[in-house]
């Protein structure tokens, strides 16, 4: 068996593969549930119900969609360069370190100056825990893969001292737990009433400035050229390294905006368990998108629906939230497998 | 040969569809025992897919394919090596790291046999050498061979496993004329053994010299079977092109000042690539030096040096009189040097960029292809069309990934991209390396027109007779060494040969530039 690019892929090529793939996805998912114990169309229903079904439960999606949208973005960018930024996860806990820093008390200013202050100097934090790791590559050939997943543990042991110690919150019963930001450093709702913060509606922002940055400016042209070869890139006089550099401030910021988002709009504090792991999360929202910046938006909520859906499916059908891992999994094998698919085909012999 | 041979291979109406595009459209022609056919076309012809459906990498849509008259199962690449058919490629696939006899027996046996018979497989080895002319020593590490002998073991790898007709693609894009000599002996010696040769080429000369027959394929189909003494050069470049192939016209030069100037510039040597030694090199308005030499004797550094990628590790560039201090691509850019580089999929274009994107790789950055970082996509866009339109390159449009395009309209792109920016120095690393003639004679013209408008041109070939017809000033670099300039004319092909061999050097002649 081999495989044979296609060149010119038609409409149904390009469409049923994926299509299969969820299609695969539901199936698999279905089984899991059965050997679980559950009926399976009403898992299936329950998990779509629980994350779109009314408005209480599509709200809650767009607001766990939110830091898998900056973090999917800051992925997204990183690997269209093809720089391997594996780190989102302590680059968001950076953000929402400085975010609690700053945001508790230190500055003690209106609301239009002190969110911008603090989501700007999030970005910085963010940007400049990559850029270490970017300088290594750049500069020594050290491979950012490990260095940039190593980051993680680093940073949340660090993180962890910090809970236990100077940022511990006197009121908080020996919880490792943070204080919590002052109401003018909070993200206000987009709409009174409806439990949604202006951090989705600059993860939207986000998404649509970093298309933009790909699409129409030099900088993003430099990136993708870099991405899709580096030789010729530096040929024709791209300086390499210094895009590389670049992209990872961006990177570095735009999952850093994750962490700030998380503390100044929903939680109020930094806690350990400030994120579920929404800087892996983030691959797979970017693998998903095909590292298109606003195909992540979607992506983001898929994979943010199934999440939340399975949270209130295992609450009403006794089946383990552990279904959402397994169907995230699931739908990124065979999505890769899928969009193989529809580039090559396959041949015996 | 003799016409009432056995024939012992059958290609029988070949086709093999990619997409739209027929590479082999019917396909049929047949090879007798003892005949040397040459297979002679275009590059995008549909040489290459042909062997590859006969080794088994393609399968062909229909059509058959008989060996000493078997059929050969479609898509097996085993089954022709097994049947007895072996083939030389234009790259090599051998270890460096180990010898001639192993690299030879390497495969040839399997993994559990616990203790290889080294010593018949010396004997064999020394035997077919002595046979087929071949001389090498076995023990030798591969690594510390010229490329002549690399290939000698290449042929040497093939003839130990029995094969009964031998392919060679493109054997002599990497020789000198003298190991071009010597090969076409070790082919007559296999023929007169009872080989049959299939020899892929585009050199008319070299086809003419070796071949009893010829099979020309033009656009995926057969244009043509003849035998080689009822045919010549002019009959063969007209059926391959389709059209009467004229070399370009070329009036004297009328040279000016020196405009790119390198002194006693050196390089480090890198693994057994050598480096430049202390070169001096002055390229003149209005001049086209051709440096003349075999590939990996000091061609890279040199073009890396003149396009900006590197700066010399001792030595000076100076441009217009001026010592350069800072040199990076952009700057050579911004200098007015057009950059042609070696390998156009590699370093010429982004595979995956459409063509207005490739357009402007080097001109991105400000006027008139962006004003403070934003990109203006319709400038860029009308210059590729402009391009497009001006170098004749074939394609959908300005945005179509350029990948699709074939080498010979990615290379008119690549022309129009640094030719429009009307530069002082043109710098072309094997410019038509791998084009169809119509394609070279375009890429030739449009050369000798950049210089008649006054540009110096630094024209780096394997292929001497390309330096020969287009340089005013030739050099040959071999061990990183420049020979003396020579002047159109003054050098027979084999004379350059003998330098490009490395022998002039030690002969105590000036070096002059």
């Amino acid at each position: 068996m081999r495989l044979e690019p296609i060149e010119n892929p038609t409409l149904a090529r390009k469409l049923v593969p994926p299509a299969l793939a969820i299609i695969a996805t539901v199936v698999i998912t279905a089984l899991l549930a059965m050997i679980a114990g559950a009926n399976p169309f009403s898992v299936l229903g329950l998990i779509v119900k629980g994350a779109f079904g009314s408005k209480f439960a599509l709200l809650e999606t767009l607001n766990r969609a939110t830091p898998l949208i900056f973090t999917g973005l800051a992925v997204a960018v990183a690997f269209r360069a093809k720089f391997w930024n594996i780190g989102a996860e302590a680059q968001l806990y950076a953000g929402a370190l400085i975010t609690v820093l700053l945001g508790t008390g230190a500055l003690a200013w209106p609301s239009f100056a002190i969110l911008p202050t603090l989501a700007i100097l999030s970005i910085l934090a963010g940007a400049i825990l990559l850029l270490i790791p970017a300088l290594l590559k750049t500069r020594f050939g050290v491979d950012e893969v490990v260095t940039t997943l190593l980051f993680n543990f680093i940073f949340l042991l660090f993180i962890s001292m910090l809970l236990e110690g100077p940022l511990k919150d006197p009121m908080g019963m020996g919880w490792p737990k943070s204080a919590r930001v002052l109401p003018e450093a909070r993200l206000p709702r987009i709409i009174d009433g409806l439990r949604l913060h202006w951090g989705f509606a600059l993860a939207i922002m986000s998404a649509i400035i970093v298309w933009v940055i790909q699409a129409r400016t030099t900088l993003g042209y430099e990136m993708r050229a870099v991405g899709l070869n580096r030789q010729a890139a530096a040929f024709a006089g791209i300086p390499v390294n210094l895009v590389l550099i670049k992209t990872a401030l961006l990177s570095g910021g735009l999952a850093a905006l994750a962490g700030f988002s998380e503390v100044a709009g929903l939680k109020g504090s930094l806690t350990l368990d400030l994120s579920p792991g929404f800087g892996y999360t983030g691959i797979i929202v970017a693998m998903l998108a095909l590292l298109n910046p606003l195909a992540v938006i979607m992506a983001a909520l898929f994979v943010a629906g199934i999440f939340v859906g399975a949270d209130s499916m295992s609450r009403a059908a006794d089946v383990p939230t552990y279904l959402a891992d397994i169907m995230l999994a699931t739908a990124l094998l065979l999505m890769v497998l899928a969009i193989m698919l529809t580039r090559f085909r396959i041949v015996r012999g | 040969m003799d016409h009432d041979a056995p024939t012992v291979l059958c290609l029988d109406a070949i086709t093999k569809r990619f997409g739209k595009l027929v590479a082999n459209d019917a396909i049929s022609f047949s090879l007798r025992k003892g005949e040397v056919v040459a297979l002679l076309g275009e590059n995008g012809a549909g040489k290459t897919t042909l062997m590859n459906i006969l080794f088994g990498q393609y399968t062909a849509d229909s059509g058959s394919v008989e060996v000493f008259g078997n059929p050969l199962p479609p898509g097996n690449s085993r089954a022709a090596l097994d049947a007895g058919v072996g083939m030389v490629h234009q790259h090599f696939t051998l270890a460096d790291n180990m010898s001639v006899l192993e690299n030879i027996i390497l495969g040839t046996r399997s993994l559990f046999v616990p203790r290889l018979d080294i010593n018949a497989a010396r004997d064999r080895i020394k035997e077919l050498s002595e046979t087929f002319q071949l001389a090498i020593s076995p023990d030798e590490k591969v690594g510390n061979l010229t490329v002549g002998e690399r290939q000698r073991v290449e042929i040497l790898k093939a003839l130990y496993r029995d094969v009964r007709i031998l392919i060679l693609d493109e054997p002599t894009a990497v020789l000198t004329p003298q190991e071009t000599n010597d090969l076409f002996a070790t082919l007559k010696q296999a023929i007169a053994n009872g080989l049959s040769i299939i020899f892929i080429s585009h050199k008319l000369h070299e086809v003419m010299a070796i071949s009893d027959r010829v099979v020309v394929l033009r656009h995926g189909k057969l244009v043509g079977s003849v035998n080689t003494t009822d045919t010549n050069k002019q009959a063969l470049a007209a059926m391959m092109m389709g059209a009467n192939a004229t070399p370009p016209n070329i009036a004297p030069a009328t040279t000016g000042a020196p405009l790119l100037v390198l002194e006693n510039v050196s390089t480090p040597n890198i693994g057994t690539a050598p480096g430049l030694k202390s070169i001096s090199l002055a390229l003149k308005a209005g001049q086209i030096i051709g440096l003349a030499g075999v590939s990996g004797n000091g061609q890279a550094p040199l073009a890396d040096i003149v396009g900006g990628v590197h700066f010399p590790h001792t030595g000076t560039i100076s441009l217009n009189g001026k010592t350069i201090q800072k040199w990076t691509p952009r700057e050579a850019v911004k200098n007015g040097i057009a950059r042609i580089p070696e390998d156009r999929h590699k370093t010429g274009t982004v595979s995956d960029f459409d063509l207005t994107e490739n357009a402007i790789l080097e001109r991105y950055v400000g006027a008139p292809f962006s004003k403070g970082g934003w990109l203006n996509w319709r400038k860029s866009r009308l210059f590729a069309k402009d391009i497009i339109a001006k170098y004749d390159v074939r394609c959908p449009g300005p945005d179509t990934p350029i990948r699709l395009l074939s080498g010979g309209n990615m290379q008119k792109l690549i022309l129009g991209r640094v030719l429009e920016a009307d530069p002082k120095i043109v710098l072309a690393n094997q410019p038509v390396r791998g084009l169809d003639i119509g394609a070279v004679n375009y890429v030739h013209s449009q050369l000798l027109a950049a210089r008649d408008r006054g540009a110096a041109i630094l024209l780096i070939s394997e292929d001497l007779d390309e330096i020969i017809a287009l340089s005013d000033i030739i050099h040959v670099i071999a061990d990183g060494q420049l020979s003396p300039a020579f002047l159109r004319n003054q050098m027979s092909p084999a004379e350059l040969g003998i330098w490009m061999s490395g022998q002039g050097f030690d002969t105590g002649v000036a070096h002059a530039s």
